[in-house]
């Protein structure tokens, strides 16, 4: 695998799809088994487009424009917290959901260091949380999106890359 | 150093809980913890509390962890202080500037609590 440079800069022009879809997969997978302790592996069912209930957005600005997104069901959720705070699910408040946030923080994060000359020049924007699935998102453009759909827990996970010009 | 008194900066109350969790997971003999959401509140508890280690987030609202670095190094009681910087993978250029700032370490968010212990150790000198 090449890795892109200042050089080559990244933009949604360069972007390829056969090489940033399992970048962001892998970065996904990183921060799951580091933060915790989980295994990624892909969904294998076919997942349902909107039982997402809640969604992380992290936005990237500079060499790479776009967002970075987390969506997964209520209770995938509450796991996903209760494993980073180390309390049961149960105790997870709304206060304990900003955990989806840094965890697409640090997807966002992972991802960018990964393409190499991005880091120092791309700025990830504070984590926003939605909570609710019924909601559509627009994009100026729809050709630079990459999508994966991991197994958390049994239940799907969506990372979503979706690039701007 | 027995017990260590400790100063988690970020204006994620969710990342604040987690690094303290990390400590403790660690096994470092962990006193107490305060908290701040950004440097200016941080210098604020600094007022009437003692620590040994701060831990601080980089990109903060009110005043970020770099300004934060600098203005500890301003107070004589406070320069002596371990800063460790804790950043998200791929900004660079913030830590090494936190570093020529005065942090004396940095933690890349994903992180274990093994690599938590294994760059506050040194800084405590431990």
């Amino acid at each position: 695998m090449t890795p892109q440079t200042l050089e080559n800069p990244i933009s949604a022009a360069t972007f390829d799809r056969a090489i940033w879809t399992p970048l962001l997969e892998l970065s996904a997978r990183e921060v799951f088994e580091i933060m915790l302790y989980t295994r990624l592996p892909l969904f294998g069912a076919s997942a349902e487009k909107h039982v997402g209930e809640f969604t992380a957005l992290v936005g990237l600005a500079g060499s790479l424009c776009g967002v970075i997104s987390i969506r997964c069901t209520e209770q995938a959720a509450r796991v996903m917290a209760s494993k980073m705070l180390g309390i049961s699910p149960e105790e997870v408040d709304n206060d304990g959901f900003d955990a989806l946030g840094e965890i697409a923080n640090m997807i966002a994060g992972n991802f960018k260091a990964k393409l190499s000359g991005v880091g120092n020049h791309c700025m990830l924007s504070v984590p926003t949380i939605i909570v609710g699935s019924d909601y559509t998102t627009r994009s100026l453009t729809g050709e630079n999106t990459i999508e994966v759909v991991l197994d958390f827990d049994d239940k799907p996970l969506w990372v979503t890359l979706e690039l701007h010009d | 150093m027995s017990q260590i008194r400790t100063l988690i900066v970020d204006d994620s109350s969710v990342m604040r809980k987690i690094v303290e969790r990390s400590l403790r997971q660690a096994g470092l003999d962990i006193s107490s913890v305060i908290e701040a959401g950004n440097g200016a509140d941080a210098l604020g508890l600094l007022d009437t509390h003692q620590v040994d280690l701060i831990l601080s987030d980089i990109n903060m609202p009110v005043m970020d962890g770099l300004e934060f670095v600098r203005q500890l190094q301003t107070v004589d009681k406070l320069r002596g202080v371990p800063v460790v910087m804790i950043t998200t993978e791929g900004s660079e250029s913030n830590v090494v500037q936190a570093l020529s700032l005065g942090a004396k370490g940095y933690i890349r968010k994903p992180f274990t609590p093994d690599q938590v212990k294994e760059h506050v150790l040194p800084v405590l000198g431990l």
